[in-house]
């Protein structure tokens, strides 16, 4: 399936596959944000794609979700797969969606093509008792590479070219967290991994992958 | 429209009701008459079938042609969602039993204002009550009754249509699996009671209307007919694709400087109005808005839309088409909210099109995907 989400990022694996360990592969922040979410949780994932996420989720942890999805072809798929998904465009508001209407607000791989990053993260902790986010890390040692030899970096977690991206927002491990600061946002966990190894050891330079659990600060 | 893939051959069929039915206003119908056709087979269990509510000026003659029109199976004879229900089409035949049935107050053969009222010997005319959506629900609950139908696996419609669906989430919770509510709004806007009022006005005031009971009279109110329609019509369709399709153009190529047609745009309208006074009934078409204008089920709670979903236990598949002005998708945006308020399964379709609200009437690749998509589900609940 050569299906992409509205932003064109990777996408999350073959999703009529039962197969998770395929999917977890295929992305594995996947399985990252999966050992986050209980039983049984409110889950609304932001720029659903495929819906291969929220139905990974409804299969592995009996979850009750929805997806907010802009592109046609990926509205499609989502309800082929019998995920619940709303068409709508994540940068024109989420109005629709009432306050702490959810347990879990997801935004994967999705982050950094946002136009009103800051508005959304806030969006997310109003909708959501809590947030989680996947994002490319800018300051993987890859791509940090590419840069020193005077190019922009184009990997597979990044597959454009600089004049086809759909990101527009990029950002390393420590951009975000100075994005949480300054919105009073409180960190709660995080995942950093490239491919499907754990790094643990200097994130921001060795990891390709972030995942970080959040909620509003008090 | 074509017939390709059509179901073929269907005929009619009609079931009487002796219960008398008490209607929202308080009239009761002591008897009545429906009109109903079917297509595909009621699988064992009776697990597979779809209802398919009309809209205004809609009918139980959903898909597929008549035998006697079978050598000339011109667009007026094929059923008004062909494009839709058929073998292997969206609402598969293949795989559903569909019903769709002409609303009681129609002029298509269920019992409405043109019917002869057995009590008098005339037609019903301005006595017909006034019927509600709810009300049409029951009737349509009383037909299924009768065709051993205790679940439906889903009922749909478009417009008015997609109100009966939604209301019968709300009047028979258990008695329907899945809702697909297209081009629909919880209520109507206030500017769209408006345009309902100016196309009563034109048949109401009609010198041919004679209160309703012209048929006494051996007259049809045409005009008031044809000038409602031509409303109607206007706002059915979007700016641009009336600009498309007609442009400013002439038909004499020149202005001529009188009030004759000028412009392709009144040739069409005045056709179309022509076309629909020829058929339709005028106490039907009162009617139909009049019910469009009553559905609000939000104002048995104050007004509160998630209240009155509370009661729903089906999913849902809503949908809205971009350029539809009469019923925008910010109306379907505000049912989905309220299905998200009460954790109802539902998903959400924006469907970009030209057409306007006549849209969901369309042929249009995506928008046909999306409802395969989802029916293809449904049918995966229930064995063949």
């Amino acid at each position: 399936m050569s299906i992409q989400n509205h932003f064109g990022n990777p996408i999350r694996g073959q999703c009529q596959s039962k197969d998770h360990s395929v999917l977890a592969a295929a992305r594995p922040d996947f399985a990252a944000i999966a050992a986050w979410i209980p039983q049984g949780a409110l889950v609304l994932d932001l720029g659903c794609g495929d819906g291969s996420l929220l139905r990974y989720l409804k299969d592995t942890r009996n979850i009750h979700g929805y997806g907010v999805e802009i592109n046609d072809v990926n509205l499609e798929t989502c309800i082929l797969n019998g995920v619940n998904v709303i068409q709508g465009d994540l940068d024109s508001g989420l109005s629709g969606f009432e306050n702490n209407a959810f347990d879990y607000v997801i935004l994967s791989q999705t982050l950094q093509a946002t136009r009103h990053t800051e508005r959304l993260m806030q969006e997310m902790l109003r909708i959501g008792r809590e947030g989680v986010v996947s994002f490319p890390n800018f300051g993987y040692w890859k791509n940090r590479m590419q840069v020193v030899r005077g190019i922009m970096p184009v990997s597979k977690e990044l597959p454009y070219q600089w004049y086809d991206t759909p990101n527009v927002h990029l950002c390393t491990l420590h951009d975000f967290e100075s994005l949480c600061s300054k919105h009073q946002i409180n960190i709660l966990d995080h995942r950093v991994m490239t491919g499907d190894k754990a790094i643990s050891f200097l994130p921001n330079l060795l990891g390709s992958t972030a995942v970080y659990r959040f909620q509003r600060g008090l | 429209m074509s017939a390709s893939n059509s179901i073929g051959i269907v005929s009619e069929q009609r079931m009487n009701f002796d219960t008398p039915l008490q209607f929202q206003s308080g009239a009761v119908l002591p008897r009545y008459e429906l009109v109903y056709e079917t297509y595909g087979t009621l699988n064992a269990d009776k697990s597979n079938a779809i209802l398919v509510c009309h809209a205004l000026s809609g009918h139980h003659h959903v898909a597929g042609y008549y035998a006697e029109d079978e050598k000339n199976p011109k667009e007026k004879n094929i059923g008004w969602w062909d494009n839709m229900v058929g073998p292997g089409k969206p609402i598969d035949t293949n795989k559903f039993f569909v019903l769709g049935l002409n609303n009681l107050g129609g002029c298509n053969g269920s019992t409405g204002p043109s019917s002869i009222n057995p009590a008098t010997g005339q037609p019903f005319g301005a006595s017909f009550p006034l019927v509600t959506v709810e009300d049409w629900v029951e009737s349509q609950a009383r037909l299924a009754d009768r065709l051993g139908i205790k679940q439906f696996a889903a009922v749909l419609g478009g417009s008015l249509g997609g109100m009966q669906a939604m209301q019968w989430s709300l009047s028979f919770p258990e008695r329907v699996r899945h809702v697909l509510a297209i081009a629909t709004a919880p209520r109507l806007t206030t500017e769209n009671i408006a345009f309902n009022d100016v196309a009563r006005n034109a048949i109401l005031t009609d010198p041919d209307f004679h209160g309703g009971n012209f048929y006494q009279h051996g007259v049809v109110p045409t005009r008031g007919l044809r000038l409602a329609r031509m409303l109607g019509h206007i706002t059915y369709l979007s700016d641009d694709a009336m600009a498309g399709k007609f442009g400013r153009g002439l038909r004499a190529g020149k202005y001529s400087y009188n009030y004759d047609i000028e412009f392709e745009i009144e040739s069409y309208l005045r056709y179309q109005g022509d076309k629909f006074a020829a058929y339709f009934d005028a106490n039907t078409y009162l009617l139909m808005t009049k019910a469009l204008d009553y559905f609000d089920p939000a104002s048995n709670f104050g007004g509160d839309l998630n209240q009155a979903f509370a009661a729903a236990r089906a999913n849902f598949l809503v949908v809205s088409f971009s350029t539809d002005w009469r019923f925008a998708p910010e109306l379907s945006r505000t049912i989905v909210k309220s299905l998200l308020h009460n954790r109802r399964n539902v998903s959400y379709a924006e469907i970009s099109s030209t057409h306007g609200h006549d849209s969901f009437l369309m042929q249009h690749e995506h928008y046909h995907k999306v409802m395969r998509a989802y029916l293809n589900n449904i049918a995966s609940e229930f064995s063949a």
